[in-house]
């Protein structure tokens, strides 16, 4: 049984904590929450610099080659940081589609920037408050180009270029296909979201340039296993964050006092950051077979991928919501952090879809498994 | 990362299916015990039965994996006991008669007998040839053990033993116990205790069953009237029993197991089967819903097992994730039990065995199940445990920990 990473991949996320602790900061994390810029610019090249782009992507199209696990490793550190970069659109959605989708020449066109740190991409799927599904997916691609407005777009209002789910045919077929948003028929707006820290858009295209990734018709499937692969990253980031939440209202608990004592000595608070821990181990054990499933592109990886993406959605979102709680009325205020996992909690439980969605997809896929 | 045995694991699990193979009976389906499929029928005595399979495995070189070679074990890491206890939860093995000798009373007895002591007890105990039990809770004392109130008195060379213990599984068929007693009720409660072992032949001592929500009868009250243990049966000095209990105690973790009932496997299984009124169970969202949260906490526990085994494989010590296993899987149980039945709507209260699905084994689980939230350890002890010892947190303010034990305030009950 080695149900666990290795030595090196140990080492690999005490450094990306040590690198994220100075360059990710909550005063740096404040400055994108409260000031203009959309990401953190300096620590987008800091973690170029470190190579973290190109983990998981192949030697021979310019990343470093490592794998899956290393990606995971740093991605939970990411998350505890609340890191505030376009790498999760970057690096789990974009890049990833062109090594799912991608020909020899848009994985050279793309590749080797997007590992260098020079290339932002986003995956451009939602077309407003509802979830994305064949029958009412409206933006549609004729003749090379594509129309259609798609919101939000984590990172659509930075990103060099998007990957865009599009109608190609009749009955809610639908194809990805590649978009430079600096060309031709590209309007894009910021759009506020409850995560000020990770920057949205809305991505109005006009007739632009659309070029197919993948085969024609095959956009759902595609899409779905991205998602997949997408999902245990995220719910990396989701553990670092969930963890983090919980050692905050640790270290209050223990520091405040009340009726003589530290609040940490009441089981009210004992019980309730016990249930916090319980979460997020589950989670933890659910994302670790999720990252061995994507490692080795198993065919649990539909399964894996779902349970983690579920088991680390509630445990973040219960964590960051009680952990307010446990710091009483200064846990709602905007200068303790609290606020800070809250909104990431939601978002990140939201970006990939939600978890009563892939609930539901889980026992889809169990019930395949099982027939 | 991986799921794979080592070389030496890979080997050891080879030999134990091999063994088992010719050896045991395997199971029909996954939560079938030998109990449920045998108790009762005419031929069948489970303490005999239990016995004899129970010598072969010592025979065998299975019993006591982790004891020294020179008692009969193979001084081997834990992780071969999981192994061999993966591998053995395959079988309908009547179990329930040893674990509580092997697992807890002997360690106990290594740590703090004499070696002629354990000449004596620890062959007999590991070819199941003499059973042992626990005499630790009292009316007065579950979660809050060292509250108990069981006297012992020296007198002589002896000591004498007044009192009641409760919740002793297996008090009725066992030869020997230990025990834990006040010998000085002046001193504070942690301090006036003292542990013993001693034979459940004694004179003065009286058993009688209890019979739980379930029907079945698991567990005794010990009542002891003037029992005589001689003081060359205490074990650790005159007032040190705390300490001694902890050290048992340690050992009821690394033992206490898994859940024994319906599991996600079989609620799924009649969600796929049952129909609703709007269809098969399966197909309404509601229950998926309820299904894919069940999913994630029984992958949970047993993800999280392996990230100890593996922790285990590597000779390093566990860390402290394992003790979510009980806390998840205890109120699971109740739940599955509790779902199912709704799912067969009026007809789920039926516990008729030809009448019920599973044999009636989700009625079973719902009466059996609240038990399992509070043997070795209630879901609230529990969660003080992880946030005492794995998050740090402060102990509860303790009124009762330096004043004398007869001072102490008591309730009613």
């Amino acid at each position: 049984m080695n149900f666990d990473f290795s030595t090196d991949q140990k080492s690999l996320r005490e450094q990306a904590r040590k690198f994220l602790a100075e360059h990710a900061s909550s005063t740096r994390v404040r400055r994108i929450l409260e000031g203009a810029a959309p990401f953190d610019a300096e620590l987008w090249k800091g973690m170029g610099e470190m190579g973290w782009m190109g983990t998981a992507i192949p030697e021979s199209h310019g990343g470093a080659g490592f794998g899956y696990l290393e990606l995971c490793v740093i991605a939970e550190e990411l998350g505890r940081s609340l890191a505030p970069t376009p790498f999760s659109s970057t690096i789990y959605l974009a890049a990833e589609a062109i090594l799912l989708a991608g020909s020899d020449a848009q994985k050279k066109r793309w590749l080797p920037r997007i590992a260098q740190g020079e290339a932002i991409g986003c995956l451009a799927l939602s077309e407003g408050p509802q979830v994305a599904t064949p029958a009412n997916l409206a933006t549609r691609v004729d003749g090379g180009r594509v129309s259609g407005a798609k919101i939000p777009v984590a990172d659509g209002d930075v990103a060099d270029f998007a990957v865009v789910l599009a109608g190609d045919g009749a009955g809610g077929r639908a194809g990805l296909f590649l978009v430079d948003l600096k060309g031709a028929g590209v309007t894009r707006t910021a759009v506020a979201t409850v995560d000020p820290t990770r920057s949205h858009a809305r991505i109005a295209l006009e007739g632009a340039a659309a070029e197919p990734l993948g085969p024609a018709g095959q956009g759902w499937p595609l899409v779905e296993r991205l998602l997949n692969r997408a999902a245990v990253l995220v719910a990396f980031e989701q553990l670092g964050g969930a963890q983090a939440s919980l050692d905050m209202a640790r270290e209050y608990a223990l520091g405040r006092f009340a009726f003589g004592r530290q609040i940490a000595s009441f089981q009210a608070i004992k019980h309730k950051l016990a249930d916090m821990y319980v979460g997020i181990e589950l989670a933890r054990s659910n994302a670790y077979y999720g990252a061995w499933a994507l490692s080795k592109d198993a065919p649990e990886l539909p399964v894996a991928a779902a349970a983690a993406r579920v088991a680390a959605s509630e445990a973040y979102y219960q964590a960051a919501k009680e952990n307010i709680q446990v710091h009483g009325g200064m846990g709602f205020t905007w200068e303790f952090d609290c606020h800070l996992h809250y909104r990431r909690a939601k978002l990140t439980g939201l970006m990939l879809g939600s978890a009563r969605r892939w609930k539901d997809l889980l026992v889809t896929r169990l019930e395949a498994g099982a027939a | 990362m991986d799921f794979e045995d080592t070389r030496e694991e890979a080997a050891f699990r080879a030999e134990v299916r091999q063994w088992l193979g010719a050896h045991a009976e395997p199971k029909g389906r996954a939560f079938e015990t030998w109990q449920s499929r045998y108790a009762g029928r005419e031929g069948y005595d489970g303490l005999e039965r239990a016995q004899a399979f129970q010598r072969k495995k010592a025979e065998a070189g299975f019993a006591a994996l982790h004891w020294p070679t020179e008692w009969g074990g193979r001084a081997l890491p834990p992780i071969y006991q999981v192994i061999y206890a993966q591998e053995e939860s395959r079988y309908l093995v009547p179990r329930g008669y040893f674990e509580i000798g092997l697992g807890m009373c002997m360690p106990t007895l290594f740590a703090y007998g004499t070696e002629e002591q354990k000449r004596r007890y620890a062959p007999a105990a590991l070819r199941g040839d003499e059973v042992w039990c626990q005499l630790f809770s009292e009316p007065g004392a579950g979660s809050d053990l060292a509250g108990l109130r069981t006297r012992a008195q020296r007198d002589g060379d002896d000591w004498v033993i007044n009192g009641q213990k409760i919740w002793t599984s297996g008090a009725h068929w066992a030869d020997w116990a230990i025990l834990v007693a006040r010998s000085d009720p002046k001193t504070a409660k942690h301090k006036g205790l003292t542990f013993f072992f001693l034979s459940m032949k004694s004179p003065g001592i009286e058993t009688r069953r209890i019979k739980q929500i379930s029907g079945a009868s698991h567990f005794n009250e010990v009542y002891f009237t003037d029992v005589r243990i001689p003081d060359a049966q205490r074990l650790g000095a005159v007032g040190a029993g705390w300490g001694v209990a902890i050290t048992t105690l340690m050992n009821e973790r690394l033992t206490s197991g898994d859940l024994r009932g319906p599991d996600f496997e079989e609620i799924f299984g009649l969600a796929r089967t049952t129909a609703l009124e709007d269809g098969p169970a399966i197909a309404n969202a509601a229950v998926r819903e309820r299904l894919a949260d069940l999913y994630v906490k029984t992958q949970g526990v047993r993800l999280t097992r392996f990230r100890t085994m593996t922790a285990l494989s590597r000779g390093e010590t566990p860390g402290p994730e394992n003790s979510i296993g009980k806390l998840v899987n205890a109120p699971k149980a109740q739940e599955i039990a509790s779902f199912a039945m709704d799912l067969l709507d009026m007809g789920g209260v039926v516990m008729d065995k030809d009448a019920a699905p599973l044999r009636a084994a989700f009625q079973e689980s719902l009466l059996s199940s609240p038990g399992g939230r509070i043997a070795a350890g209630t879901d609230e002890i529990l969660r003080n445990i992880i946030a005492e010892r794995v998050l740090g947190l402060p102990q509860d303010v303790r009124v009762d920990r330096d004043l004398p034990f007869d001072q102490l305030p008591t309730g009613s009950r």
